[in-house]
């Protein structure tokens, strides 16, 4: 008699335990959004730590050359989720110093990658780059206005935790990387190099 | 207000000591819309915008950033903004063209040709001379008659001073000086005066006309006035000297140098010899049409590092700082020149100029105004940026523009200069076209010619400024 009462109740609580599950809990776990907005501008930083699923994208704003080559227009990309404000910073970074084919121009030279990322609970951003920044940079300072903030704006626009930037090369920090643009200070967001055009070029990945 | 309808007025408000128009009456007089949203003022024209923010003293002219010497301030319904907003925020916008002659309380609109006439009197024993200078260079036609000398200029309207000529007594030969008609001013001499001849010659953007009257008791007869032969430099009395000016000293950097070649261009050459070979020739042409020191942060291919270049500057206490380069884009069809002033962010704006208590010589202590190094240039931006306008208009017609010819950015080289400073970009070495014809003379003497030009101007604009 116990046993059989025993049974009920532990067969109802395992079903009523698995309806929780499939009903509320799986629902609500898949029908989560991430707290990464489709535009990419949510608040990274302030994501919370659930493991991501592998191959987990974010939609994020990176920035290329214009046509009129004195510009950068913004072009919306998949880029890797990452965990947290850091790790969605750098892969924010890697994707957008990544090689681009046509039409896609970059401001970033050929070459350059991310060494490291770190960013300060001022949300102050430091980037640094592989010494090709500045060995490869084609010099001429609309050039290095559009290199410097193509870095700056991608992190700032994308993750609004993070208020400036500020570049260092091979571990250090430099004066200029190609003799104009000052780097001694963390840089804001500036969209004065931004084309003004509404639209944007939406490319597959 | 001159436009080719003619004068009209345009109120002025004083605040603060500072004139301020309204931005009402420029709304109807310009066709913009004013519309004033949460925290902002905006002003549009065909697509274009500005946009104000209450109390800064900053604002965005079609995404670019410019100052003005003070924040735009309401007075009831009314916003009003400084004078300056013509030139600084309205200009770079409008599809007319807008010249705002603050000292003379003219605002020109279109391709007027209004030169400004100064005049001066010297006398030459019992002789005179009259100086009359109008710039830009307008010719004139001298005609007399008896005790009247009419000069009519060249010209769509005349930009007066208040008074030409302080009131002269005797021994001068001229009683006054006044307006006739829009393009024209008549002497009035002394009876029986004994003639004049008259010269014109060029002088950098100024015509001067040089009138020599003889006294009445000379009985040499009255030569024809207009028209006459330039009398050759002797028969001119040494008094003719430059005005005084404030500029005496200019820094010009040509841009990297030694190990550092700067851009390369598309079929090789380097930033760092162009950058050399026009420095070179802009210290000729200054030092000898202007008499102003030229100094250069390197005379020969060597590395300078970009402190060293603005200290250069400073310790000379140069007047003027331009950093010549050349660009370069990833897109190879870009092309033009660009004017750079310095830019800097909020929080650097606020820590510079800091006043400090230290102890003085003699006992006691004294403010003294601290200004970091890399900040210096924060208080020259007004007139880094009134000669960057000046430069872009001198370009005009004479040296192609970038799309955006005048843009402000955190340039090194600028940041530490204690007096106005400017960085320009000759053209892009990447576009193989431009790039042959930056090497060229015709380009390389229009550039120095338009440089000068806008030395000159900005010389005037800061005598006229310190002189009021």
């Amino acid at each position: 008699m116990s046993k059989r009462v025993l049974a009920i109740v532990a067969i109802g609580t395992a079903g009523l335990a698995l309806f929780l599950l499939l009903f509320v809990g799986l629902p609500r776990w898949y029908g989560r959004k991430p707290r990464i907005a489709p535009s990419g501008t949510a608040a990274a930083a302030a994501a919370p730590t659930a493991p991501a699923p592998p191959g987990r994208k974010i939609k994020a704003h990176l920035y290329y050359v214009a046509d009129d080559g004195m510009r950068l227009t913004r072009v919306e990309r998949d880029v890797p989720y990452g965990e947290g404000a850091v790790e969605q910073a750098r892969e924010i970074v890697s994707a957008q110093v990544a090689a681009v084919v046509d039409p896609l121009v970059s401001a970033v030279p050929a070459g350059t990658t991310v060494r490291a990322l770190f960013v300060t609970e001022q949300g102050e951003a430091f980037v640094d780059l592989s010494k090709e920044v500045v060995s490869a940079h084609p010099g001429g300072t609309m050039n290095e206005l559009l290199t410097v903030y193509t870095i700056v704006n991608a992190i700032t626009e994308n993750l609004p935790a993070v208020t400036s930037v500020q570049l260092l090369v091979d571990g250090k920090e430099v004066e200029t990387l190609a003799g104009h643009v000052d780097l001694r200070r963390p840089l804001t967001k500036n969209l004065n190099y931004l084309r003004e055009e509404k639209e944007e070029v939406k490319t597959k990945n | 207000m001159l436009s080719r309808d003619g004068r009209r007025p345009l109120p002025l408000s004083l605040v603060n000591d500072q004139e301020y128009v309204g931005l009402d009456d420029l709304a109807s007089t310009f066709q913009l819309t004013v519309q004033d949203s949460l925290g902002a003022v905006t002003v549009s024209y065909k697509g274009k915008t500005i946009v104000l923010t209450p109390d800064q003293t900053l604002a965005s002219v079609a995404g670019r950033l410019i100052s003005l010497p003070a924040p735009p301030v309401r007075q009831g319904r009314r916003w009003l903004v400084p004078v300056e907003f013509i030139a600084r925020a309205l200009t770079p916008i409008y599809d007319t063209r807008l010249e705002l002659r603050k000292p003379s309380r003219l605002l020109i609109v279109g391709d007027l040709r209004v030169p400004r006439i100064t005049a001066r009197y010297d006398s030459v024993g019992p002789a005179g001379r009259l100086t009359i200078d109008a710039t830009p260079r307008a010719n004139s036609t001298v005609s007399q008659d008896g005790d009247r000398i009419t000069i009519k200029f060249d010209a769509d309207a005349l930009d007066i001073p208040g008074a030409l000529l302080p009131p002269q007594s005797p021994p001068s030969l001229v009683t006054a000086i006044r307006a006739a008609d829009p393009v024209s001013i008549i002497v009035d001499v002394v009876p029986r005066f004994g003639g004049l001849k008259a010269a014109a010659q060029p002088l950098e953007n100024t015509m001067r006309l040089a009138i020599e009257l003889s006294p009445p008791a000379q009985t040499e007869p009255a030569t024809p006035p207009a028209n006459a032969p330039p009398p050759t430099p002797a028969e001119l009395p040494p008094a003719f000297g430059q005005p005084t000016t404030p500029i005496r000293t200019i820094t010009i950097d040509p841009g990297h140098g030694g190990e550092d070649g700067g851009a390369k261009g598309a079929n090789g050459s380097k930033e760092k010899d162009l950058t050399l070979s026009v420095a070179r020739r802009v210290k000729a042409v200054i030092e000898a049409r202007l008499g102003i020191r030229v100094l250069l942060t390197r005379e020969d291919d060597r590395n300078v590092a970009l402190d060293d270049r603005t200290a250069l500057a400073n310790t000379n206490k140069a007047d003027l700082f331009v950093s010549i380069h050349a660009n370069a884009s990833v897109r190879k069809t870009v092309s033009g020149a660009s004017i750079f002033v310095a830019a800097f962010d909020r929080d650097a704006a606020r820590s510079a100029g800091v006043a400090e208590r230290v102890p003085a010589f003699g006992g006691g202590l004294r403010d003294i105004e601290m200004v970091p190094w890399d900040l210096a240039q924060i208080r020259h931006l007004d007139k880094s940026s009134e000669f960057a306008t000046l430069l872009e208009q001198q370009f005009h017609d004479h040296v192609p523009l970038a799309m955006h010819p005048t843009e402000q950015a955190p340039l090194r080289v600028l940041e530490s200069a204690n007096m106005p400073a400017v960085l320009i970009e000759l053209g892009y070495l990447s576009n193989p076209e431009q790039e042959k014809v930056l090497a060229g003379d015709v380009f390389q003497g229009a550039f120095v010619q338009a440089l000068t030009d806008a030395v000159v101007r900005f010389r005037e604009s800061l005598q006229n400024g310190t002189s009021r």
